[in-house]
Parts: C-alpha cells; structure tokens; sequence
C-alpha cells in the first residue's frame, strides 16, 4: 500500500529513484513467482534493504533500552544520579580545593566511566542514563498524546466536513498562529500554578505533569492537518462508497476504511515528532523552566555544563555527543521509514 | 495589493486579540493570588491591598481584560505614571512597564536573528544548489553527509564547542557580546559573530538538506526536462527554471520556520549569555512575573504574524501564479 497523500510538510517529498526501486522489486516478484504479499510486508522488505535505517534503528532501540534499563545498569555499576560523591567515605578526594575533578577528562576513571560533576561531585554516567530515561519517556508520552489528538482532530474534521472541517480548520490555524517555544516558557509557571502555590517548590512529577500538558497542547495541530487531508482525499474513494453503500457505520468505515490507508504518513510523521518532542523538552530544561535541581534529565546537563563550560569543558562531552546520536539516528531513521512504506519519494 | 494587506493585517488582527484573550484568561483565572505573587515573602496586608488596586486585581476580570486590551491601543494610567500606546502592563518585579523593557532588549534578538537568516539563506541554498547541481557526485555525498550529521547538533552543545575552541582555549576572540550598530557597527559585528556561526551552522545544515530536495525535484519537472531537450545550457535550465521554480516550497519552510527561528534565538541568548528578549522571557518566568511573560509572548506572537504576512507578499514576487487578492 502506498498511501495516495504525500506527506506535508519541511521534508518536502521527492519522486526520483521510482524506477530503480520498481526494477529492482520487478526483479524480486519474477524471482519469487506472484505471489501476493501485504503493504506492510512490503515495506519491511524494503527496510531491511537499507542499511542505514536498519543500523540507525538499532542505534534508536539501543537508547531506550538503555533508558528502560537505567536502573539496573547503575545498581550493577553500583552508582546513582543523585549521591554527592566527595561525602561518600572512600571518594572525599575526587574533587579538588576549586570543586573541580581530579584526573584527565574531567575524572573520567574506571570508578567513574563519563567523569565527575563539578562542584557536587555526581556521577556523570548514572546522570545521562537516567537523563536519556526522563527525557525519552516524557517525549514518547507527548508524541503519543499529540498523534491520538491530531488523528481524532484531523478525522473528525476531514471525514464530518462542512461547519464542523470549517470551525476545526480554524481552531488549527488559530493554534498554529502561536510562537510555540515561546508559548512554552510563558505557560510553564502558569500550569504549575494549577496544582501548587506558585511560592512553594514544585515537586518533579508536577513538573513533568506541566512539561506533557504544555507540549501537548501545541502538539497535535500538525498531526490534524495532515490527517485531514489525507482522509478528505480517501473519503472520495471508491471503496468507501463501496461501504457506505453496503449499509456500513461511520465508526465502521472510519476505522476499516480510512484509517489503515493513512496509517503511512501518521507513522512517518509520528517519527519527525519524537526527536522535536525530545530537543523541546531539553530546550525548557536548558533555559531553565524546565525541570529543576536533582532531576537528572537531558537538558538540564546542558544547562549545568554551560555553566561550568570554561573550567571543565569535559562534562558538556558526553551529554552532547550521545544527544547528536540519538538525533542524527532518529532522523535517518525517519527518512528510511518513509522511503520504505513509499517509494516514490526519494532522498 | 492594497485590499490584501487590510485583509491581512485585520485578520492578524483578529488573531493577535484572540490570542491575547486566550492568554489574558489563562493567566488570570488560575487559583493564585497574584498580589501575594508581587508583593513578595514579608507581605503586610496594607500592602497586599494597595497592590491589588494598582494592578487592579479588585476588578472583574472581564473588566481587566478591557483595561488591558484598551490600553495597548490607547495607553493607560499607572500609579506610577502615564504608560504610552502600546502598553502591555506593567511588570510585577522591576515595576518597569513592559513594553520599555521589550523595545530596549528587541535590537539585539533583532541583529541576531536577521544576521543568522542572511547567513544561513546565502549558504544554505547555495550548498544545497551545489549538491542538487553536482548529484550522485563525492561534492554532493559530502555536502549531504554533513549536513545530516550538523543538523543533529543543537546550539547549546555547538556553541560551547565553538565557544571553547575560539575562546576559552586559544583567546582568539572575545567572548560574544552586544553593541549597538549604531554605536559602532564593527563591534557590533565582530561581538555577534560567533552566535551567528553557530546559529547559522545548524540552520544552514536543515536548509542544505531542503534546498537540494527541492532542486531535485524541480530538476524532474516536464517544463526543465523540455528545456534541456531543447539544447538550452545547463546553466540557463539551472538557475532559471529550476531554481525559480524551488523558491516557492522554500519561501513556505522559511514561514514555517519563523517559530523556530525565535526559539533559536532564545537559545542562542542563553549560550552566549546575551540579554535579549528571549532572556527577557524566561527571567519573566522563571520569576513568574506574569505581565512581563503575557507581553513577550504577544509581541513574539505578533512579530511571526508580521512575518508570515510578508512571506505572502513575498509569495506573489516569486510565483506569478499566486495573486494577492
């Protein structure tokens, strides 16, 4: 199945390699006789071929492995985020008289794998584990809430159509209208208002409670767009005439009908959201509206290494690094999801 | 030309008072007692009461959205004096009016973004040009390559690299820092020069990447391929037809883009630890100094409506297809 609707928005899609990839299959089916094969086998095939999404896969599941796993892998490492090191008995001399870590690399020892925090003297490594858990996790909840919201939006609008597709249109645009980061930093205190006195500490589970709702709500409205016109388009089908005809529901034919032809691009921009959901998430943290003081999360180690940046440039390293990565892994990713499940565009 | 400006700047309009009220009500009716807010820890009641009426917390709030609303268009009175037209309230903590303290922090958000734009245009669309002209080549694979891999970084983590290697270490340049153009524009540009490399660094890699994309896909057109087919040069098809033609997604990503480009600036503010209204943002939130946080947050609002408005203009330049009316 490739889905009639191209995917909107900045990866602007490209048809080019259409032929070689049509050969190339061509090629395969004489090979293996006809034999009749589903859009999703399809598309795996066409995954497995290319080996850069198959590694930068790999690299994806790697991180939230390690991100489930943070607890087991620290209490096997024997270290955790949040232990002052300097007043363990047994580690008082890691730091020196200026707070700064003794050794090369900003202490990077066998006891230490990524080196010491300035200053408190917390293990970086346990920080970015648990760090990467924090952020991941929030980010796959945002991405989750913001898909299910768009798709309903989107459906709702493109399926209903008249008044309904007009008001929701306008809602949508209305929402795109805000300057999104922006929003972020301004509403942060505003729902954590909601649940504490603003003059009291906020407590992290509020926090990551305000993060989701805040991200949210500026979330969906690409989703609703793009599953909009996709479904305005599919509802013209032949198909779906074909159901309305034989008497079927509207639940029935918005689930059986319209929602398997769309899934394409909801998943391949579902892809996009994540890694955006997960530099939103480090940019509140990094500004500082984020999450606060011992939670250890990935924006915040940023924002503790630029401060400290001039004196131990080896903290901000390893953060930064696995940051790139992970970034770099999730947008190839991306693009091959997107080359496998339609072939018609290319890179 | 004429009918579609007042129709869109109406319409912006519209959107900038929905906006506001959006926010107005948001801000306003959550359960906090926003004079305890202002009036600090060690708060007497006179106090208390005094502030309430000054920031006029005793009214209705329907009555303060008016106030609020009549006096960005008329300004509005102050125990502390007269706040000119467009008043956006006046600050819980520095009591400083807010749309002062905006305009005296906006010139340096304006330099670093505007001189991040031209940079990353100019070599964003150039390399992607480049790589879409030289496809399938070493030039185009590693113009490609480098542009995946850079626009993977962040500015927080690019800028500390950056900022290491050229002053931290080796002293070649001073910290970054902001003058006046008008001042002395040679420091001006020498003080933002580093913000704006790293800047323009990672949104030069995302425009390479978009740029080639829609080359490529200009370059498959029928209108190009007729115009190759009939002996016209390569670089007459090139710059003429096809990049002609990619202007118009192009133009549609940078309005798209304009959000982005502020919180890119936000960001850029807090590496280099320049003040600008982004700064101003999250200080105002951090603090929760909420009139200062709602008069940021409508002029970011109202400066991207502005821009997307212009973006259509420039829609009609570009495309002669597109009419304004």
């Amino acid at each position: 199945m490739t889905s009639p609707t191209e995917i909107e928005g900045p990866e602007a899609s490209v048809a080019l390699d259409k032929d070689a990839t049509a050969e190339t299959e061509a090629a395969e089916e004489t090979k293996q006789g006809h034999q009749g094969r589903s859009p999703g086998q399809l598309m795996w095939m066409r995954f497995k071929r290319d080996r850069v999404g198959v590694v930068s896969a790999f690299v994806v599941v790697f991180f939230f492995l390690i991100g489930a796993l943070a607890p087991v892998i620290s209490s096997l490492y024997g270290k955790d985020p949040y232990t002052l090191y300097p007043s363990v008995p047994g580690y008082e001399d890691i730091l020196d008289d200026f707070g700064m870590p003794y050794g090369t690399f900003g202490g990077v020892s066998g006891e230490f794998w990524f080196g010491i925090e300035p200053n408190l003297g917390r293990d970086v490594f346990t920080m970015l584990l648990y760090g990467i858990r924090t952020s991941l996790y929030l980010a796959v909840v945002v991405t989750v809430l913001s898909v299910l919201t768009g798709v309903l939006i989107g459906m709702v609008g493109g399926f209903f159509g008249g008044k309904v597709d007009y008001w929701l249109g306008r809602v949508t645009d209305f929402f795109l209208a805000f300057p999104s980061q922006l929003f972020f930093i301004a509403f942060m205190p505003v729902v954590t208002a909601l649940f504490v006195d603003p003059r009291e500490e906020t407590p992290t589970y509020l926090r990551a409670v305000a993060i989701v709702l805040v991200m949210w709500f500026l979330g969906w409205m690409g989703m609703a767009r793009l599953v909009r016109s996709s479904a305005l388009t599919i509802r013209e089908r032949e198909f779906v005439e074909a159901a309305l005809v034989s008497g079927a529901s509207r639940w029935r034919i918005v689930r059986k009908e319209i929602l398997p032809n769309i899934v394409t691009p909801i998943l391949v921009q579902g892809t996009y959201m994540l890694p955006s959901a997960i530099l939103s998430i480090a940019f509140l943290s990094y500004v500082g509206v984020g999450f606060n003081e011992s939670t250890p999360d990935w924006g915040r180690m940023f924002s503790i290494g630029s401060k400290i940046y001039e004196q131990d440039p080896a903290f901000m390293f390893f953060p930064g690094i696995a940051l790139v990565v992970f970034i770099l892994a999730f947008n190839l990713l991306g693009d091959s999801v997107r080359d496998a499940f339609d072939p018609k565009t290319g890179r | 030309m004429l009918q579609f400006l007042i129709r869109r700047l109406t319409g912006a309009v519209v959107i900038m008072f929905l906006i506001g009220a959006f926010t107005f009500f948001l801000f306003y009716t959550i359960p906090q007692d926003f004079a305890a807010l202002s009036c600090g820890k060690n708060c007497s009641p006179e106090n208390l009461a005094v502030i309430r009426e000054n920031l006029g917390l005793d009214k209705p709030i329907t009555t303060q959205f008016w106030t609020f609303m009549v006096g960005i268009v008329a300004g509005r009175d102050f125990a502390q004096g007269h706040c000119a037209a467009p008043c956006l309230g006046m600050s819980f903590d520095s009591g400083d009016f807010v749309w002062d303290s905006i305009v005296d922090r906006f010139p340096l958000t304006v330099s670093l973004t505007v001189g991040g734009l031209i940079i990353f245009l100019v070599l964003g669309l150039g390399s992607g040009m480049l790589a879409a002209w030289k496809r399938g080549t070493k030039v185009d694979k590693f113009v490609s390559g480098a542009s995946m891999v850079l626009s993977s970084f962040q500015i927080y983590f690019l800028g500390a690299i950056v900022l290491g290697l050229m002053v931290y270490s080796t002293g070649w340049m001073e910290n970054p820092s902001y003058t006046p153009f008008t001042e002395d524009p040679l420091a001006w540009a020498t003080g933002l020069l580093i913000p704006w490399a790293v800047m323009a660094t990672i949104f030069t890699a995302q425009y390479t990447r978009m740029a080639r994309s829609t080359m490529i896909e200009q370059l498959q057109e029928e209108h190009v391929r007729t115009a190759r087919a009939k002996g016209m040069p390569q670089r007459y098809v090139f710059f003429r037809y096809a990049w002609r033609g990619s202007l118009t997604p192009i133009v549609t990503i940078i309005g798209m883009d304009l959000s982005a480009l502020l919180s890119g600036a936000v960001v850029t503010e807090f590496t280099f630890d320049l003040a600008g209204v982004g700064r101003l943002a999250v200080d105002a939130s951090v603090s929760k100094d909420l009139p200062l946080t709602m008069g940021v947050m409508l002029f970011g609002a109202f400066f991207i409506l502005l821009l997307n408005i212009v973006v259509d203009i420039a829609y009609a330049y570009i495309d002669p297809r597109v009419r304004l009316a």
